[in-house]
C-alpha cells in the first residue's frame, strides 16, 4: 500500500523523491528548542532519512518519553502519527504498537535522562527483545527542562555549568546494548550529519532493534569549558572511527566491492551497508571484538562515531521470535479471531 | 472469629442448619507440594460429576513446597457453596497442623488421620469420631519409591473418602480414565490406591457416614471453570491479540490459560503463524505500557495482574486515560496492603482502581462475582474500552480467579461483533476537512479517533501533557478545562452501557443489603438465612462503576443499608458515599477481610449485631408493616 501525495508547489531547488514528496513533506512544526541545540540537527537528519528513503510518513509512528529530546518528534513528519508518552516508557508504548501493527515504521526519539535513567529498564527490555524500530538517543549528558542536573551519561569529572564535578561513573549506551545483544548499534555526533544521515537510512531498514546514540550537545547547561560533551569537547576528540554508506535495495547492486569498500552487510530488506573504511582488524559484525576494541579506545576520552556494529542475524526480531504473520494484527479478521459457540461447546465439554 | 463482627458488639446468636446428606464440608490439610492439590480437585469434580452442587477452595501459602495448605470442599443441596468453616470431617493428613485442624471440626463431627504412629492423647476430643486409617503403612507396603509414596498417599485417602461418603465408584473411575488414559501403568496404581483406602474404611469403619453423597441432576448444564480461565477465554473470544504482562500471583493463570487457548485456536495449521503475540514484560510498567501501545495502533490488547501491579500501572493508567486509549486490565485481588498476603483473596483494590493515577482520573470498573462473569464482562470490557477509549478494570479475586467455580455452562452469540468505537477509516479520514483528536463529540462525549498506518490526514500528536479540544498541546486554563469536563461526562456516559446491578426485593424488607463481586454466594446465603428469622431485606450486588440510575434508585429504596465486602476501609462504601447523593449515615458496613473468602455467618453475624443500632422506634415500627412505596 503505497500513498502518493497530491504534487504541491514547490521551489525548484526541492527534490522530490519516490513518493513524489519533497523535504518539506517531512518536516513538522516549528521547533522550540534552543538556538544551537544539538536535538535540531538531528531532526533534520531524520527528516533527511525518512526523505531519502521514500517512506510514506502516514506508515511511521513516531514516539517519545519525556524531555526535551522527547519533544522533537513534533518538529519532523507531520503527516506520521506520534506519540508522546511518559518519562521513560517510550520503548513499551512502542513495544505495543510493533506488536500490534508491524507494518509501521517506528521511530523512538528519546534523550539520556529518559534512556539511561528512569527508562533504562524499559530500553535495555526493548533491546533484547529486539523490537523493530529506530530509537535515537539523544545525548547531552545533561537535564535541560530541570535546569542542568547531571544525566546518567555525564563521564566522571565531566563538570556542571557551576563547575561541579561529577563524581558517579557513567553509562555508556553503546557498550549497554553491545551486551544486551543489540544487532545494530551506532554512535555519532548532531555536528556531523554527513555521518548521521547514511546510518539512520541504515536503522530504519534494519528489521530490528537500531540504536544510534548521537552525542547532542545542550548550549544552555552543558556546552562550557570542563564539560566532557560540549561541542568544542566532541569536535577534538570525535573519531569517525567507521565509514559506510547506505544502498538502498532497488538501487543495482554490483557484485564487486566498490572501491575502498572493506565489507558489505545485507540487510533483510535487501538493502546493503556497504562499509568503506574500519580501523585495522576491525569487523563491525564481531561483538566482542567490537566491545573490546571500544573500551580500549574509549579509555583515553575518544569518542568513535559511526555504525559500530552490525548483525542483522544475531537474533530473531521479536514478530520472528513470536512467529506473527506477516499481516499486521491490527488487520486481521475477528472471524480468524474468535473460534465461536461450537468450538466454545466442545471445550467445555472438558470442564466437566 | 474476629472477622464477623467489627463493631465491638456481641455477635447475635448464629444458627445453621445441622449437617446431613449432600449438605456438609471438608477440610483437607495437606503440606504442600506434595500432590494433594490434584486429589483434592480430583474429589471435589467427582462430587461436581454426581450432580451435586459443591464448592472447593484451596487454602495456600505463598511457597513452592513444605507449608501447610488445606482444601474445604462444600457440599450444599440448595447450592449454598459460599465458604463455610463449620467442618464435619477433617482430613488431617499433616502432622504440623493436627491440634489446630482437629480444633476446627464442629461437635459431633469426624477427624480422618494417619494412625501409622499413635495420635497424642491432647489431641483426642470425646466429641468428634476419630477415624484412623495407617496410610503411611499402607503406602509402604503397596508402593516402591519415596515420591510414589507420598503422592499415593493423598489417591488412598481419596478412597477412604469414597467409601465414607458414598461417592459414585464409576464416576471415580470414569475421571482416572480420563486422565490416564495414555499411561495404563499411573492408572493402575492410582485405581490401587483408592482401592486400598476404601477398602480399608469398609473393613473398618461404619460406611457411609451421615454426611454423605446423594446423586442430584443439579449440574448437568454447568461447568467446572476457575475465573483466570474464564478471563482468558472472554479475552480470546473478544478478539484480544496483544497481551502483556508480568508474572504475579493470583493473576498469573489468566495468561497461562489465554497462551493455551491461543496455541489450540489460533495458530495457522498450514504456516504455524501465530494470530497473537503475548508478551512477557520487564514489569507492570512496561506491561500497561505494552498494551497502551498496541490498542493506540489499533489492536486490542489487554494484561492481567494484581493489586502491587496496579499500584506500579498507575502512571500509564492516567496516560490513558487522559489521552483517551482504551486499556483492558483484570485485576485479581490479593491481600494488600504492600506484598500483603500473595495467596489470600481481598476486595482492597477497589478504590484505587476507582481513581489509579495522579490528578483527576475517573475509570470504568467491572466486578464480576464468578466465573461465568469473567468470561461475560472481559468481553464487555474490551467493547467499553474502545466504546469510551479508556482503561477499564476488571476486578476479580482470588478466590474466583484461582478456584473452581460450578457456573452454568458459558454461551456465546456467533452474532457478536465486537464495538470498536469512533475509530475511523481511511476513506472517513479523507473525506473530513480536517482532522481534530478530541472534537467534536457523540452523545457519549467520545471523540473519533485515528490510528497509525492508515491516512496521513488522520494523523495527530497523542500526548499525556495538557492539550486542547483539538488534540494541540496547552497551557490555557480553559481549554486544558473544557477536555477534563468531557472526560468527566464521558465516565458518567458510561453508567448506562456498563452491567447493571443485581437487585432482588423481599416482601416485608426492612433494609438492604450491597454488596459486590465474590461476596455474591455468602450473602445470598445470609439473606435467606435471616430471612428464616424474620428479618428481611432486599439486596443489590453492584457490577460496576460508574454507577447506573438503578444504583442510585436502590439508594433511594430504604433508610438503612449494610454495605458487604471483603476490605478494612470500607471502600465500596466510600465509592458510594462519593459517586451517589446517598447520605452516608445510611451506609453500615460488615467487612471480612482476613483473606478467606466470605462466610455467610459472617454477613449474618455482621447484620445481626448491629441491627439494635438502627432498631430505633421509628425502625422497628417500620419493620412490622409492609415495605413502603419506594
Amino acid at each position: 500500500m503505497s500513498y502518493i501525495r497530491k504534487p504541491v508547489a514547490r521551489h525548484p531547488s526541492l527534490r522530490a523523491n519516490a513518493l513524489g514528496l519533497t523535504l518539506r513533506d517531512y518536516e513538522g512544526a516549528m521547533s522550540t528548542m534552543c538556538a544551537g541545540c544539538g536535538h535540531d540537527s538531528i531532526t533534520a537528519a531524520i527528516v533527511r532519512a525518512f526523505h531519502e528513503t521514500d517512506t510514506p510518513p502516514y506508515m511511521v509512528a513516531k514516539l517519545s518519553g519525556i524531555g526535551c529530546s522527547s519533544k522533537t518528534p513534533t518538529y519532523f513528519l507531520s503527516g506520521a502519527h506520534g506519540f508522546n508518552s511518559a518519562h521513560g516508557r517510550m520503548p513499551a508504548i512502542a513495544t505495543g504498537a510493533a506488536a500490534a501493527n508491524r507494518a509501521l515504521t517506528l521511530i523512538g526519539v528519546s534523550g539520556d535522562g529518559d534512556s539511561l535513567s528512569i527508562g533504562i529498564g524499559q530500553m535495555s527490555h526493548a533491546i533484547r527483545r529486539n523490537v523493530n524500530m529506530l530509537y535515537v538517543l539523544e545525548n547531552n549528558g545533561v537535564y535541560g527542562l530541570t535546569k542542568g542536573q547531571f544525566s546518567a551519561s555525564a563521564d566522571p569529572g565531566s563538570k556542571s555549568k557551576r563547575g561541579e564535578p561529577n563524581t558517579q561513573q557513567s553509562i555508556d549506551p553503546v557498550l549497554l546494548a553491545l551486551s544486551l545483544g543489540a544487532t545494530f548499534v551506532a554512535r555519532s555526533f548532531s555536528g556531523d550529519k554527513d555521518q548521521l544521515v547514511p546510518i539512520l537510512k541504515a536503522g530504519l531498514a534494519h528489521r530490528g532493534f537500531a540504536l544510534v546514540d548521537v552525542v547532542s550537545p545542550c548550549v544552555t547547561f552543558n556546552d562550557h569549558d570542563g564539560s566532557t560533551k560540549s561541542y568544542l569537547y566532541t569536535r577534538e576528540h570525535q573519531q569517525a572511527a567507521i565509514e559506510m554508506s547506505f544502498v538502498p535495495h532497488r538501487e543495482e547492486i554490483v557484485a564487486q566491492y566498490a572501491p575502498g569498500t572493506t565489507r558489505e552487510v545485507a540487510m533483510h530488506d535487501g538493502s546493503l551497508v556497504r562499509f568503506s573504511k574500519v580501523p585495522d582488524g576491525y569487523d563491525p559484525t564481531d561483538r566482542r571484538m567490537v566491545m573490546d576494541w571500544l573500551l580500549e579506545h574509549q579509555r583515553s576520552g575518544a569518542i568513535p562515531t559511526g555504525l559500530l556494529f552490525l548483525d542483522p542475524d544475531a537474533n530473531p526480531e521479536m514478530h520472528a521470535a513470536s512467529k506473527t504473520p506477516e499481516m499486521p494484527l491490527t488487520d486481521m479478521p475477528y472471524d480468524k479471531l474468535c473460534p465461536g459457540s461450537a468450538a466454545l461447546d466442545a471445550l467445555q465439554r472438558g470442564y466437566r | 472469629m474476629h472477622e464477623g463482627s467489627l463493631t465491638g458488639l456481641p455477635s447475635g446468636p448464629y444458627k445453621e442448619a445441622p449437617s446431613g446428606p449432600n449438605d456438609f464440608a471438608i477440610k483437607l490439610a495437606n503440606v504442600n507440594g506434595t500432590g494433594s492439590a490434584s486429589a483434592n480437585a480430583l474429589l471435589m469434580q467427582a462430587i461436581f460429576r454426581m450432580g451435586i452442587p459443591v464448592s472447593g477452595k484451596n487454602l495456600f501459602p505463598s511457597n513452592i513446597q513444605g507449608l501447610p495448605t488445606w482444601y474445604e470442599i462444600r457440599v450444599n443441596a440448595s447450592g449454598h457453596t459460599a465458604r463455610t468453616a463449620r467442618y464435619d470431617l477433617m482430613v488431617a493428613m499433616n502432622a504440623e497442623t493436627y491440634a489446630a485442624d482437629i480444633a476446627e471440626v464442629r461437635w459431633g463431627g469426624w477427624v480422618l488421620y494417619d494412625s501409622t504412629g499413635p495420635l497424642k492423647k491432647s489431641l483426642q476430643r470425646p466429641d468428634v469420631t476419630f477415624l484412623g486409617v495407617p496410610y503411611a503403612r499402607l503406602c509402604l507396603e503397596n508402593f516402591a519409591g519415596a515420591r510414589e509414596r507420598t503422592l499415593m498417599k493423598n489417591i488412598v485417602y481419596v478412597g477412604t473418602l469414597a467409601a465414607l461418603l458414598d461417592f459414585d465408584m464409576s464416576v471415580l473411575s470414569g475421571m482416572l480414565d480420563e486422565k490416564f488414559g495414555k499411561k495404563p501403568a499411573l492408572r493402575e496404581s492410582n485405581a490401587k490406591a483408592i482401592q486400598i483406602g476404601y477398602d480399608w474404611a469398609k473393613e473398618h469403619f461404619q460406611c457411609p457416614l451421615p454426611i454423605r453423597l446423594e446423586r442430584m441432576n443439579a449440574t448437568a448444564d454447568s461447568i467446572l471453570i476457575d475465573g483466570n480461565t474464564a478471563t482468558a477465554l472472554g479475552a480470546l473470544y473478544a478478539g484480544a491479540t496483544v497481551a502483556a504482562w508480568y508474572p504475579i500471583t493470583p493473576s498469573t493463570s489468566v495468561l497461562d490459560a489465554f497462551k493455551t487457548f491461543c496455541e489450540r485456536y489460533r495458530v495457522d495449521k498450514a504456516t504455524g503463524e501465530h494470530r497473537y503475540c503475548i508478551v512477557q514484560a520487564e514489569d507492570e510498567l512496561a506491561a500497561i505500557g505494552m498494551v497502551i501501545g498496541a490498542t493506540w495502533a489499533g489492536a486490542r490488547a489487554f494484561t492481567a495482574t494484581s493489586g502491587p501491579g496496579i499500584s506500579l500501572m498507575g502512571e500509564l493508567v492516567g496516560l490513558a486515560y487522559y489521552a483517551e486509549i482504551p486499556a483492558v486490565i483484570v485485576d485479581v485481588q490479593r491481600v494488600g496492603p504492600s506484598t500483603g498476603m500473595p495467596t489470600r483473596t481481598q476486595q482492597g483494590d477497589i478504590l484505587l482502581c476507582a481513581y489509579a493515577s495522579h490528578g483527576d482520573t475517573k475509570h470504568i470498573l467491572l466486578f464480576p462475582s464468578n466465573p461465568g462473569e469473567c468470561f461475560h464482562f472481559a468481553v464487555a470490557a474490551f467493547d467499553l474500552a474502545e466504546r469510551f477509549q479508556t482503561p477499564v478494570f476488571m476486578l476479580s479475586d482470588l478466590d474466583i480467579g484461582m478456584n473452581d467455580w460450578v457456573v452454568p455452562k458459558l454461551e456465546w452469540n456467533d452474532a457478536y461483533k465486537p464495538d470498536r468505537g469512533r475509530v475511523l477509516t481511511r476513506d472517513e479520514i479523507a473525506a473530513l476537512p480536517k482532522f481534530t483528536r478530541y472534537s467534536p463529540e457523540d452523545k457519549l462525549a467520545v471523540a473519533a479517533r485515528t490510528v497509525p498506518g492508515v491516512h496521513e490526514k488522520g494523523a495527530f500528536f497523542t500526548r499525556g501533557s495538557g492539550h486542547n479540544k483539538l488534540g494541540g498541546y496547552t497551557e490555557i486554563p480553559e481549554e486544558y478545562a473544557e477536555v477534563m469536563e468531557r472526560l468527566s461526562r464521558k465516565h458518567r456516559a458510561a453508567a448506562a452501557l456498563v452491567p447493571p446491578a443485581v437487585i432482588e426485593k423481599r416482601p416485608g424488607a426492612t433494609f438492604g443489603v450491597i454488596t459486590i463481586g465474590g461476596c455474591d454466594l455468602a450473602v445470598r446465603e445470609a439473606l435467606e438465612q435471616l430471612a428464616a428469622r424474620g428479618v428481611k431485606a432486599d439486596s443489590m450486588r453492584i457490577r460496576a462503576f460508574p454507577f447506573g440510575d438503578d444504583v442510585e434508585a436502590f439508594l433511594a429504596s430504604h433508610d438503612h443499608f449494610f454495605v458487604v465486602e471483603q476490605n478494612r476501609d470500607a471502600q465500596l462504601r466510600s465509592l458510594l458515599v462519593l459517586e451517589t447523593p446517598v447520605a452516608k449515615e445510611k451506609l453500615r458496613s460488615v467487612l471480612a477481610y482476613g483473606g478467606f473468602p466470605l462466610q455467610a455467618r459472617q454477613v449474618v453475624e455482621g447484620i445481626l449485631a448491629q441491627l439494635p443500632d438502627i432498631e430505633d422506634p421509628d425502625f422497628a415500627d417500620r419493620r412490622e408493616r409492609p415495605r413502603r412505596a419506594s
